[in-house]
């Protein structure tokens, strides 16, 4: 143990502990900006660029960036001498001296740590402005995510969530000095490299550099518009995540009061995505089954273990890095597109309308899902099945407009017959939950059985890769779990060498599955709160009265009366998709 | 941006096969291959690069991340006799800026051009690890010390033929 005095006080911290850390121990928050510690994943991202946390270290000439210099015995460190402080300022006056100044109209105002740093540090002139060179890095906006690039300040958190955390591999540090930036190989767009549009880089930028494409100001006309019938679903995730947007406690469930916001924005009908997801079951269920059939009947050319196919930004992953293994996944299309297609049909037809006078919208805490709605084979005539996907974040911004407050709001119910679903739709949400889903119908469609305890609490955790074995009546089921494409590219690699041993893999492309996916509220590296979104949703499934899919009562009424059963050929044309070899193609004649 | 579009040779692709061989394709050497594919090739287009992170398995955003990092490899094609000032700071203090100046008015090229003959290309890079003979020049693998503006012409007529 290593003893060392902080701010006056005595500490004994471990041995190889950053100053930072200790002082934390001591309830001393030296402000951070670069730093980003992800406790959970075991992957810390320290530059010590920023140099914004700096202290003064007795004995040094220079001050120490507390977030990289380790503590020694003896040490005598102050963290808001008046050096510090002095420091401290100039430092954000360099940074902010390139930096455009609009906060008022920035999308990230509010919400951004750069602008909370300047506040706390009582930066009030940038000295020289007037001779201060403006970056001017072009903008690059995608199906799902916007570079702003003259808003980046180099903390490359973003670097370490694309390379480190999910092996993805679309950004890096390039150039230096004045030119530096965070860019994509050749600078090419980035819808031309091999983003995910995970949006993991966004869930831990600091400021506006990286941004969700912003799809309100079209959900907005479309409610205006008198000739539209606006139908809204919402993600398992999104209740568990959007009161943090409130200044609720996370894990806070808010379902009702979701609902009720919805409606009072204007939405004619609002329905849950918890429905699709019981219907992905059905299908990916079946799908599951007849594989497992095959490959019990000896069939050599099954396709075993099945993937599943319900995270768009896994699928993304698997078709631009590993395009050879594009028929392992499930077809089944993922719950947000299940849900529009049976919405722009079964539905339509109910109400009596054309499919171009309906407007689907869908929450969702992810920005890949933005991409995936607007991808060709999920149109039909130009008219796609899902025409707008927000996010958790951009709701919360929706109902703030509109002068709504979540905790004020009284809880209502989802609208039938789309609202209705299962405890299993709901634990979709989070890793782990598909896989369980999936299990508690395909158990008892294999084995004709009652499945007496639904919980299958060997598949639950936070593991970034988790194995199970589920006795099915006698079949031991192999069942393995990735979330963060870093995980998902270890499992994958093992199937191609031929050393996987799983019937089935549920795979997230985010760490924690959806509830920490791009499009919620930023969690700043605390893992804390992942646990307690996915114990929200946990705590939804049991508080449900019905808690397996194929027991919807709305899921049976739609395969009774329209789709036949699952893996009809209607279900097939509706609910079933295929994959693309998308490998970035190279340039290469030989 | 660079949109330079090359076709690579096969057996340019089992030259830069055999070079991340050499370095038994170890991310850590991606320095060492790098070099040696622009001793190989002159420069590293983004063909090169491609190629380069399938074999070492390496993101070519990162390797794109190197090659802009590091003055001393180039995207574009360098003139047979590759011109490199030295504007770190002891050459800098010491007049390196004027003697690039001459350098552009006599080639009339900026840095990082190439003539359209190709005999002659301009570059700057930082500190060549020989501040005791700043200002410093570099010609292909000739080095010159102490240069002066009004050495340029000198140094240029050298290779006049």
């Amino acid at each position: 143990m290593i003893k060392l005095k902080i701010d006056h006080k005595f500490v004994e911290v471990e041995k190889g502990t950053t100053i930072y850390h200790a002082a934390k121990k001591l309830d001393i928050d030296i402000p951070i900006l670069c730093y980003m510690n992800l406790e959970h994943l075991d992957i810390e991202n320290k530059p010590g660029g920023c140099r914004i946390c700096v202290v003064e270290v007795e004995g040094r000439r220079n001050l120490a960036p507390s977030c990289s210099t380790k503590v020694d015995e003896g040490m005598v460190v102050r963290t808001n001498s008046m050096r510090v402080i002095n420091a401290r300022r100039t430092v954000m006056e360099f940074i902010l001296s390139d930096h455009p100044k609009e906060c008022l109209t920035c999308s990230k105002s509010g919400g951004c740590d750069l602008q909370d740093l300047a506040q706390q540090l009582g930066v009030r002139e940038i000295p020289n402005e007037e001779t201060c060179e403006m970056s001017t890095y072009r903008l690059d906006t995608s199906p799902s995510i916007i570079r702003n690039l003259d808003k980046c300040i180099m903390c490359r958190r973003c670097e370490m969530m694309c390379n480190e955390v999910q092996t993805v591999g679309a950004l890096s540090a390039i150039h230096r000095g004045f030119e530096a930036a965070v860019g994509t190989a050749f600078e090419m767009n980035l819808e031309a490299s091999t983003c995910t549009y995970c949006g993991q880089c966004v869930a831990v930028c600091p400021t506006a550099a990286l941004t969700e494409v912003d799809h309100t100001p079209q959900v907005i006309r479309a409610i205006a518009d008198p000739k539209k019938t606006v139908i809204v679903q919402t993600a398992p995730a999104v209740r568990a995540a959007l009161g943090e947007e409130f200044g609720m406690e996370a894990g806070t469930l808010v379902t009702g009061e979701m609902v009720t916001a919805l409606r009072n924005l204007g939405f004619d009908h609002v329905f849950d995505t918890d429905f699709a997801a019981d219907l992905t079951i059905m299908e990916e269920g079946t799908e599951l089954l007849g594989r497992l059939k095959k490959h019990l009947a000896g069939d050599k050319n099954v396709k075993l273990p099945m993937l599943t196919s319900c995270c768009p930004g896994w699928v993304n992953f698997f078709e631009t890095q590993f395009p050879d293994m594009k028929d392992i996944p499930s077809t089944a299309r993922s719950p947000q597109q299940m849900f529009g297609p049976i919405a722009k049909t079964y539905f339509a037809d109910k109400l009596g309308i054309k499919r171009e006078d309906m407007v689907v919208v869908s929450i969702m805490p992810c920005l890949a899902k933005k991409y995936e709605a607007q991808r060709d084979e999920f149109k039909v005539d130009g008219n796609p099945d899902v025409d707008f996907s927000i996010t958790t974040r951009e709701l919360a911004h929706l109902i703030k407009q509109a002068n709504m407050d979540i905790k004020k709001l009284d809880k209502s119910d989802f609208d039938q017959p789309m609202g209705e679903s299962s405890g299993a739709g709901v634990i979709f949400g989070t890793t782990g939950g598909v896989i369980e889903a999936a299990l508690r119908t395909a158990y008892e469609i294999h084995t004709g059985k009652n499945l007496e305890k639904v919980d299958f609490d060997q598949l639950r955790g936070m593991e970034g890769i988790r194995e199970a074995t589920v006795d099915f009546d006698g079949l031991d089921l192999k069942i393995g779990i990735a979330h963060g494409l870093g995980n998902a590219r270890k499992l994958l690699e093992d199937i191609r060498d031929g050393k996987s041993h799983y019937h089935a893999i549920e795979i997230m492309a985010c760490p924690g599955g959806c509830i920490g996916g791009g499009g919620q509220p930023q969690h700043h590296g605390d893992s804390a709160i992942l646990k307690k979104r996915a114990a929200a949703l946990y705590r939804e499934d049991a508080g449900k009265p019905i808690r397996k899919s194929h027991e919807n009562p709305a899921i049976k009424e739609l395969y009774e009366t329209f789709l036949g059963e699952p893996m009809s050929e209607k279900a097939h044309h509706l609910l079933h998709t295929h994959y693309f070899d998308r490998k970035r193609k190279r340039n290469i004649g030989v | 941006m660079c949109d330079s579009k090359i076709k690579l040779k096969e057996k340019d692709i089992a030259k830069i096969k055999e070079i991340c061989e050499f370095f038994d394709n170890k991310a850590g050497e991606l320095i060492s291959v790098l070099h040696r594919c622009q001793s190989e090739f002159g420069y590293l287009p983004p063909e090169i690069q491609d190629v380069v992170s399938d074999f070492m398995n390496v993101p070519v955003a990162k390797i794109y991340g190197v090659v802009t990092f590091y003055s001393f490899f180039t995207m574009k094609p360098k003139g047979k006799y590759p011109i490199s000032i030295c504007t770190g700071t002891a050459c800098y203090v010491r007049g390196a800026e004027k003697v690039l100046d001459e350098f552009k008015k006599e080639l009339n090229l900026e840095v990082g051009e190439t003539a359209a003959d190709g005999k002659f290309s301009l570059s700057s890079l930082r500190c060549v690890g020989a501040c005791g003979l700043a200002p410093v020049v570099l010609v292909g693998e000739k080095t010159y010390g102490r240069v002066a503006p009004d050495d340029v012409k000198e140094i240029l007529a050298a290779y006049e033929n």
